[in-house]
Parts: C-alpha cells; sequence; structure tokens
C-alpha cells in the first residue's frame, strides 16, 4: 500500500507540472486554434531566468523563500514578455494565413529558442539550487512525499483554481470565452481580438514558467533541451484532456503523469513511454475530442 | 524497357568488379607466400614498415589522426636511437575512415606491400572486417581504440591485440568492486542508450554468473524524462543494497539526487560517462560519496609526460583521443620486432605475449587472448567535490 502512494505521489507531482504546460496550449488552441509548439521552451526560458534570478539574490544574501517567490515572479515575468514577443513575431502576421503557415512557424520558433539559449548560456547540465523550503512535518513522511512535491501539487491546484475564477469572472476572461467561442462575432460586439490573443499568451507563458521553476528546483538540474520532452509530454496531456478545455488539460496532465508512475512502478520504466502514448491511442480511438473535449458540430 | 537494360549493365558491371576483388585477393595470397619465403632468408631488412591504419579523413579522424602522429613520434624516437635491429622505421598510414568496406581494402593492400606489423584499426567495425585478411597474411595488429569485447575474447584471431581495455572490463571492476562492498542485491538501471545499456548488460551478465551476488531489478530510465521519482521509488522497493547505473551524467545527477532526497543512502556505481566534473557540479552535494569507474590515470608516468611534450614540440597541439594508447602499441610493436629478431610471425606473437615493455600507459605485456595487461579502469569516488581514486 506504502508503494501505490509513493507511486501515486510521484506520479501527481509529474503529472501537475504536465498540467501547468498543458493548460498554456490548451488555451491558446481555444482561442486561435493553433497548437504553440514553441510552449516548451517558455517553460525552459522560465526555469533559467529563475536559475539566474535565484543566483543573483543568494549572492545578496536574501532568505530562501523570498528568493523562491522572487525567483518565480521575475521568471513569470520574463516567460510572459516572451510569450508576448513570439505571438507578435511568430504568429500575429500569419493569423490569416492557412493553418499549417502558424504550425511551421511554431516549430521554428521552438528550434530557434533552444538554440538561442544553447548559445547565450550553455549547452551543458547546469545546477539548479533548491528553492523550495523543507516542511519539518513533511519530512516525517517524507518517503512517501516530500515538501517540494507537497509544493508542486499545491501551486498547481492553485493556479488552476486562480485560472478557472479569472475566467469566469473577469471582463477579459469573458472575451477570452467570447473570442474562443467565435473570433469574428466577437469582433464585431467590439471585443479587441488581439489584446485578448496576447493575454491568452501571456497567462499561458506565466503557467509555464511557474512550473519551469518548481520542476527545475525540485530536481535540481536544467539545461537548454528540457522544454522539448516537457513540452511533447504537456501537449499530449492537452489532447489526452480534450484540447481547448482548461479543467480537461489538468485531468489530461494528472493521468498522464499518473500512468507514467504506474507503468514504472509495476511494469518497467523501460514501457513508461509506451503505456503513456498507449493510453493516448485508445483515448483517442474512443473518445476523439479527448476526456473533457466538447465535439463540434461543423456549421454548414 | 531502357530502366531493365540499364539494371542488367548495372547487374554485370557489379559481377565484373567482384570477380575482378576476388583474382586480386587469390593474387595477393600468393604474393604473401613468397614474401614469407622471403623474409625467411633476409632476416633483417634494412626498412621496417609499420603500417598505421585508421581513420585520416571524414567524421571519425579526429580518432585516427593521433595515432598517425604517435607512430611519427616513436619513429622517429626509434630511428634516433639507431633504430630495430639496424633497420629503419618507416611509417605508411592508409586511412579507411572507419568504414568495414574501406577497412577491408587498407587491409589487403598492406598485405601485398608486405607489410608485417600494423597499427590500427581505429573503430571496433572497421577492425572487425579487416581482421581474417591480416590473419591470412600473418600480420600483426594492434588497435589502440576498437574495444568491442569478441575482438579478442572470441579467440579467433591470435594476431590482434590492443593496448585499451575492452568495454566489458569496466563493468567487470564494477561488479567486482560491487561484491567487495559487501553488497548482496544490486539493482541495475542504465540510460536504454548503446553505451549505457551496454555497460549495464555486461555487469547484468558478470553478477548472473556469480553465486555470491544478485541483481534485483534491471531497467532503463528514458533520458530527459521530467523527473526518475517512481524509478527511485522501484529502487527502494526492490530491496537493492546498492545501484549499479549505466549511462551518462544527467540522468545519473536526477537518479542520485532523488534516491538522496528520500533517504536512500546505498551506495550508486557508475561508469565513465558519469566520471566527469560536470556530475559534481550539477548532483552538488549528492554526489557526495558516489563512486564511478574510469580510465586509469597514467598522467604521472614521466613516459606518458614525455610523449605529450614530443608531440607539443612536434605539431604544436596537445595530442587527441588515444594517444597514449596508440603511442604505447607502436612502442610495443617495435618491441616485438626487436625480441623476436625480425618480422617472423611466431616468434613476434610470442615477444608480445611474454616480453614487458615501458609504455605510457604503464608496464604492459599482453595476455593470452590479447589484451593488454594492467591498462584498464580504476574505481574513483566522489570526496569533497573531487573524485579521488579508490585504492
Amino acid at each position: 500500500m506504502e508503494y501505490f502512494l509513493e507511486l501515486f505521489m510521484g506520479g501527481l507531482t509529474r503529472g501537475s507540472i504536465y498540467a501547468l504546460i498543458a493548460l498554456g496550449y490548451t488555451m491558446v488552441y481555444g482561442i486561435i486554434e493553433l497548437i504553440n509548439f514553441a510552449h516548451g521552451e517558455i517553460y525552459m526560458i522560465g526555469a533559467f531566468t529563475g536559475l539566474i534570478v535565484a543566483g543573483l539574490l543568494t549572492m545578496l544574501g536574501f532568505p530562501g523563500y523570498a528568493i523562491l517567490v522572487i525567483a518565480i515572479v521575475c521568471a513569470v515575468i520574463w516567460a510572459a514578455a516572451y510569450g508576448f514577443t513570439i505571438e507578435k513575431m511568430a504568429y500575429k502576421p500569419l493569423r490569416n494565413a492557412p493553418r499549417l503557415s502558424p504550425l511551421i512557424s511554431a516549430i521554428g520558433m521552438s528550434i530557434f529558442l533552444q538554440n538561442y539559449v544553447m548559445l547565450a548560456q550553455t549547452s551543458d547540465f547546469l545546477p539548479f539550487p533548491e528553492l523550495i523550503p523543507h516542511f519539518a512535518f513533511m519530512e516525517k513522511m517524507g518517503s512517501i512525499m516530500s515538501s517540494a512535491e507537497l509544493v508542486i501539487i499545491l501551486a498547481t491546484v492553485a493556479s488552476c483554481v486562480g485560472l478557472t475564477l479569472f475566467i469566469k469572472f473577469t471582463k477579459l476572461g469573458k472575451a477570452m470565452r467570447a473570442t474562443a467561442q467565435n473570433r469574428k462575432m466577437a469582433m464585431l460586439v467590439g471585443i479587441n481580438v488581439d489584446m485578448v490573443i496576447s493575454a491568452t499568451f501571456v497567462i499561458g507563458s506565466s503557467l509555464a514558467a511557474v512550473g519551469g521553476v518548481l520542476i527545475a528546483s525540485h530536481i535540481g538540474q536544467i539545461n537548454y533541451y528540457i522544454g522539448f520532452i516537457a513540452g511533447i509530454k504537456a501537449f499530449t496531456a492537452a489532447v489526452l484532456g480534450g484540447i481547448g478545455s482548461l479543467p480537461g488539460a489538468m485531468l489530461g496532465g494528472l493521468v498522464l503523469g499518473l500512468t507514467e508512475a504506474f507503468a514504472t512502478g509495476y511494469v518497467s520504466s523501460d514501457y513508461e513511454d509506451v503505456f503513456a502514448f498507449l493510453l493516448l491511442v485508445l483515448i483517442l480511438i474512443f473518445r476523439p475530442s479527448g476526456i473533457m473535449g466538447k465535439e463540434k458540430t461543423q456549421k454548414v | 524497357m531502357r530502366v531493365k537494360l540499364s539494371l542488367i549493365a548495372l547487374c554485370l558491371v557489379m559481377a565484373a568488379m567482384l570477380a575482378a576483388c576476388g583474382g586480386e585477393a587469390k593474387k595477393d595470397e600468393k604474393n604473401d607466400k613468397k614474401a614469407d619465403v622471403e623474409t625467411g632468408e633476409v632476416a633483417a631488412p634494412a626498412k621496417l614498415v609499420l603500417g598505421v591504419a585508421g581513420a585520416h579523413s571524414g567524421d571519425l579522424a579526429s580518432y585516427g589522426l593521433p595515432t598517425v602522429n604517435a607512430a611519427k613520434l616513436v619513429a622517429e624516437k626509434i630511428n634516433a636511437a639507431g633504430g630495430v635491429n639496424g633497420a629503419m622505421v618507416e611509417v605508411v598510414p592508409q586511412d579507411d575512415q572507419c568504414k568495414p568496406e574501406l577497412a577491408t581494402n587498407v587491409a589487403t593492400k598492406l598485405l601485398s606491400d608486405d607489410v608485417k606489423i600494423v597499427l590500427g584499426h581505429i573503430c571496433s567495425g572497421a577492425t572487425k572486417a579487416a581482421l581474417p585478411i591480416y590473419l591470412s597474411g600473418k600480420i600483426v595488429l594492434m588497435s589502440p581504440s576498437a574495444t568491442n569485447p569478441p575482438l579478442t575474447q572470441s579467440g579467433e584471431y591470435p594476431n590482434f591485440f590492443r593496448t585499451i581495455a575492452p568495454d566489458d572490463a569496466q563493468a567487470a571492476l564494477e561488479v567486482a568492486f560491487a561484491k567487495s562492498l559487501g553488497l548482496k542485491k544490486v539493482a541495475i538501471i542504465h540510460d536504454k542508450g548503446d553505451y549505457g545499456k551496454g555497460f549495464a548488460s555486461f555487469c547484468k551478465q558478470f553478477i548472473d554468473a556469480d553465486p555470491d551476488i544478485e541483481q534485483v531489478l534491471f531497467e532503463g530510465v528514458t533520458p530527459g524524462a521530467v523527473d526518475y521519482s517512481a524509478v527511485v521509488q522501484k529502487i527502494k522497493s526492490s530491496g537493492a543494497e546498492g545501484v549499479i547505473f549505466g549511462g551518462y551524467h544527467p540522468e545519473a545527477s536526477k537518479i542520485v539526487t532523488g534516491m538522496r532526497k528520500k533517504d536512500m543512502d546505498i551506495p550508486f556505481m557508475s561508469d565513465d560517462g558519469v566520471k566527469d566534473d560536470t556530475f559534481i557540479k550539477v548532483a552538488g552535494k549528492y554526489a557526495e560519496g558516489v563512486y564511478a569507474t574510469g580510465p586509469m590515470d597514467f598522467s604521472a608516468n614521466p613516459l606518458y609526460q614525455e610523449a605529450v611534450a614530443a608531440h607539443k614540440a612536434k605539431f604544436g597541439t596537445d595530442p587527441g583521443p588515444f594517444f597514449p594508447e596508440a603511442y604505447s602499441a607502436a612502442l610495443a610493436l617495435l618491441n616485438a620486432v626487436k625480441v623476436a629478431g625480425g618480422t617472423d610471425y611466431d616468434k613476434m606473437i610470442d615477444a608480445l605475449h611474454t616480453s614487458y615493455v615501458e609504455t605510457p600507459v604503464g608496464k604492459i605485456k599482453f595476455d593470452a587472448k590479447g589484451d593488454a595487461e594492467g591498462v584498464g579502469f580504476a574505481v574513483y569516488q566522489v570526496k569533497d567535490g573531487k573524485y579521488a581514486e579508490v585504492k
């Protein structure tokens, strides 16, 4: 039973990170029907920003929890700026182009950012400081779940709740929902669609940056390539849950994380990815729009 | 119709080429027999040709060219001292680009030129392809870099020697070391890659063959995965008393960090992909106490220092990979000629197995299978942020 719980908590932590990144994929897709393949790189840039800021603050002698908070805030701002700029540079000029063009542009952006960070920083792995503080009450059950895992899961839950409330109850949230439903009509009723799209990118990038800093602090190392695999997995999670749906992204992330953890624990880590993607195939066969996705009726 | 015609033409051309190659090989064999008789009559020719085969162009040239430089330096040194039994050593490089099909050409060329000793080849695949030709011509071959175990262990090629330890030697040392720590149950983890999984499989093989130690887990992890907590839990629940990891440092540091955070203080042992200062930098305090095997450190050997200095003086750069091994191989080959009093095949082989020679990689001779005794790997442990050899 303890083994099951350990695996469950590990899977939940991993799934939380997937969910945080998947939210960005799913929001962007919901609004402009684009798979933003550069999203994984935003997560990586968030982690790098966190590393630089944390290093700077440690030198200045800030206390541990302050470093964590400031590093996350800086990572969020910097990653949001990147998200905003990417949208303006790579997607906005292609808004009315065939659907394939922004997709190619997204892949190009992803490769560009990887190489840019590699050249600007280093291609080596870098150590990432442990920013998440240890809580005494957690240490007693440390073998099942550590403080870092608890913080990651709580941060994800908080982000998800916050995002849901934001979209439900604010004016911008309403505008986002309207744009997602029908961009042309939203424009006609006076919604600044460009602003809404930019806001979507900014919010999605912020969440990815939070995930980037938290996971980097948890596993203790980063390099320029971490965004690629995390991005692919998060994209899978978004599709699994039903791309375009926010609760779907969260559920997809958790399902994917738990599947991987249990596949590793009860079968073999050799088959981690095999089971993860087998699940994806099965879900897409029986529910083509994903777990929480809605079937779209074709307009005639 | 035209396509068919050109296909037939192509087949004909290919058949003709094959026939031509076959003919050539036969002629070489004949030449070679004649040559044998000749060398038998003339005990010490005035010129001793040392063939150097390997990748001297193409994308793997950086592995092959240091061997040529090493051979040239050794030849210069020995010629300055009066040569081998009065014969001047001449270095003849032959390029195979590490491609098996070119390696067989190189071997045929060296055979037809009546070369008796060859330093090379560089890559295991090319070496394997060329070995039967050398064997048929009774040419003694010594590689500084071909680490594929069966090359020596199959026992098929008594003419093949090497100054580098084979791939499985590291695994054998790792398992012996695990036993010396008193471990009974070991978890073997690898990164599914050629290098990491190969190493892990050799470890598994040695552990399976040993009744005193048992393997409780053999699994691959996916490089680059977000975290390895599930694998760490699995190691814990397997009851392993130690972990052997095959792969490189990014995965190793993630796994060892995860283990230490879950209060698992069992020994963590790995290979020379982890015996790297980046590992210590990334894993930080969690790296303390980690064991890793790696090539022996020869930098304190005066002959090694002399060879490197000679390279710097002549070529103006630091030597590349496998330079000390190649330098040692050239010394060992020429010493065998000297001890054998000529290039008689059996006598040279005998000399390589029996007489010691001082080289940059230590004082070596070769075991019954052709691996150099004494070269190989050592166990290192991270102590105070540095790898220190475990004596």
